[in-house]
């Protein structure tokens, strides 16, 4: 039975083996799972408090070599769009700190200004800005530096585009596809004040010492050329230069890097005592995702097993119906299958790496401002 | 900054800028599993303010060095999990092109 108040020094005595002492089933599992009950999930709080089982004389710290020790990544599917892995032994907060960091506060590059220079189409002006800003763009924001106010745009902070379709008078109506924005490595094209002095060089809206060609290897275009911005009818054009800063997705969701990133807990379904017969059956036919399967018993008999409890998407059907007593939904708190989905300027593996290290400098900063 | 009694320097308040749930939480876990700490918590005063309150009392230690310790150790531990997840990324790759012909079925 639990001691009261005892330190673990007096218990190394008494126990020749060294063992820690353990806690009861039933708090392991009250520590470890959240129970899924019909109506609503209990035991949803963790318990991370060092000292939550002092009175029985558990030792509930962490350290980091424990951590390092349970630590453990899977990885289950990496595309060049998408990823899935499971992340097992890390708490919900710094999970959820690291899907936060994805959304929001990965850098990336996206069409901030337009230039707007005839824009004869059924589209406004600023609907037509709002929709080319959407569009994902096939750059690196690492190589790139912010922009603030003051700074002029050079080939470090800005990709300039351009727009100049036109659909001709008596043709058929066209369809604006984002293929058509074409990449200007050198600048702006468009002069910012009339030629009033004839110099050979004219003031443009930006400042290119040289060209992003040689600095880049790759051309940076758009990721998807496929994207409807705008219709044309005959005898309608668009004219403009578009120009592309870096920013985060907290500023607006057009810097975003991800279509969207989330995780989910490890399913675990138990079941309480054996249901065989057409009870089992029903309940594989009852269950969506298929999580139960027949085994067929020696004489004729059969039972259900659980062959797939990471499909469960905890619809509850199973736990409904009435042999749904014998049936326990369970999450594990610390195994979480995170999926993350690029919109192609950084492959999915390596936005994580970013939103891990932005979590770092963000600890750096406060221990600077600390001391 | 701090705010904390002049003489009581086991307990006191930090008011962090520009941070919101993403680093409070995290802090408050790590904090939470150090055993020098008898309680901490964090909240955000008003969500249009970009400002959040960490309050940590502990058991004897300065609260200050407590608190530099627990963002030690999640900056130690996110270096960890980049580690790890660099490494099962590259074990993942190795053994990719043994599965290739599996891999071709399940791709879209």
């Amino acid at each position: 039975m639990p001691k009261k108040g005892a330190k673990k020094a007096k218990e190394m005595d008494d126990v020749p083996d060294q063992q820690e002492k353990k806690l009861p089933d039933y708090l392991e599992l009250q520590r470890t799972r959240v129970a899924c009950k019909a109506d609503a999930p209990i035991h949803t709080q963790g318990f991370q408090y060092s000292g939550a089982y002092a009175a029985m004389g558990v030792d509930n710290s962490m350290s980091v070599e424990k951590f390092r020790k349970n630590f453990k990544i899977e990885i289950n599917r990496l595309t060049e769009d998408d990823m899935e892995f499971d992340m097992i032994g890390v708490d919900a907060s710094i999970a959820n700190a690291f899907r936060r960091i994805l959304i929001a506060e990965v850098p990336t590059m996206a069409i901030e200004k337009i230039f707007m220079v005839d824009n004869t189409s059924v589209i406004a002006d600023e609907v037509l800005s709002h929709r080319l800003g959407l569009i994902p763009l096939d750059a690196d924001p690492r190589r790139f530096d912010y922009m603030s106010e003051n700074d002029v745009p050079n080939e470090r902070n800005t990709i300039v585009y351009k727009l100049h379709v036109s659909c001709e008078k008596g043709s058929q109506r066209i369809t604006v596809k984002s293929g058509e924005l074409e990449w200007l490595p050198e600048g702006s094209q468009l002069n910012m004040s009339s030629p009033a002095q004839s110099g050979d060089k004219q003031k443009t809206f930006t400042s290119f010492s040289q060209s992003q060609k040689e600095i880049y290897e790759k051309p940076l275009g758009v990721k998807f050329k496929d994207i409807t911005i705008a219709r044309l009818g005959p005898g309608q054009a668009i004219e403009l230069e578009a120009h592309a800063v870096k920013g985060v997705g907290k500023a607006h969701a057009k810097w975003s890097p991800v279509a969207t990133a989330w995780y989910r807990m490890l399913p675990e379904v138990v079941l309480l005592k054996e249901i065989e017969g057409d009870d089992a059956e029903e309940l594989v036919k009852k269950c969506p995702v298929k999580v139960f399967d027949i085994e067929d018993l020696g004489n004729g008999g059969k039972r259900a097993v659980v062959a797939k409890p990471r499909a469960c998407t905890l619809c509850r059907e199973c736990v409904m119906c009435p042999t749904g007593e014998h049936i326990e939904l369970r999450r594990v708190r610390d195994h979480f299958i995170f999926t993350i989905e690029s919109t192609g300027a950084m492959p999915p593996e390596v936005l994580f790496t970013e939103a891990v290290k932005i979590l770092e400098e963000k600890c750096e900063r406060v221990i600077a401002e600390l001391s | 900054m701090e705010h904390g009694s002049v003489d009581d320097s086991k307990a006191s308040t930090f008011s962090i800028m520009d941070e919101d749930h993403t680093l409070a939480n995290s802090v408050r876990f790590v904090l939470n599993q150090d055993p020098r700490v008898a309680f901490c918590g964090y909240s955000i005063p008003h969500p249009a303010d970009n400002k959040v309150n960490i309050r940590v009392q502990t058991t004897g230690d300065p609260a200050k060095d407590v608190l530099k310790d627990a963002l030690q150790n999640l900056t130690v531990m996110c270096q960890h999990v980049r580690g790890t997840f660099d490494t099962a990324v590259t074990d993942f790759r190795g053994n990719k092109p043994a599965e290739a012909m599996d891999i071709d079925l399940n791709k879209k």
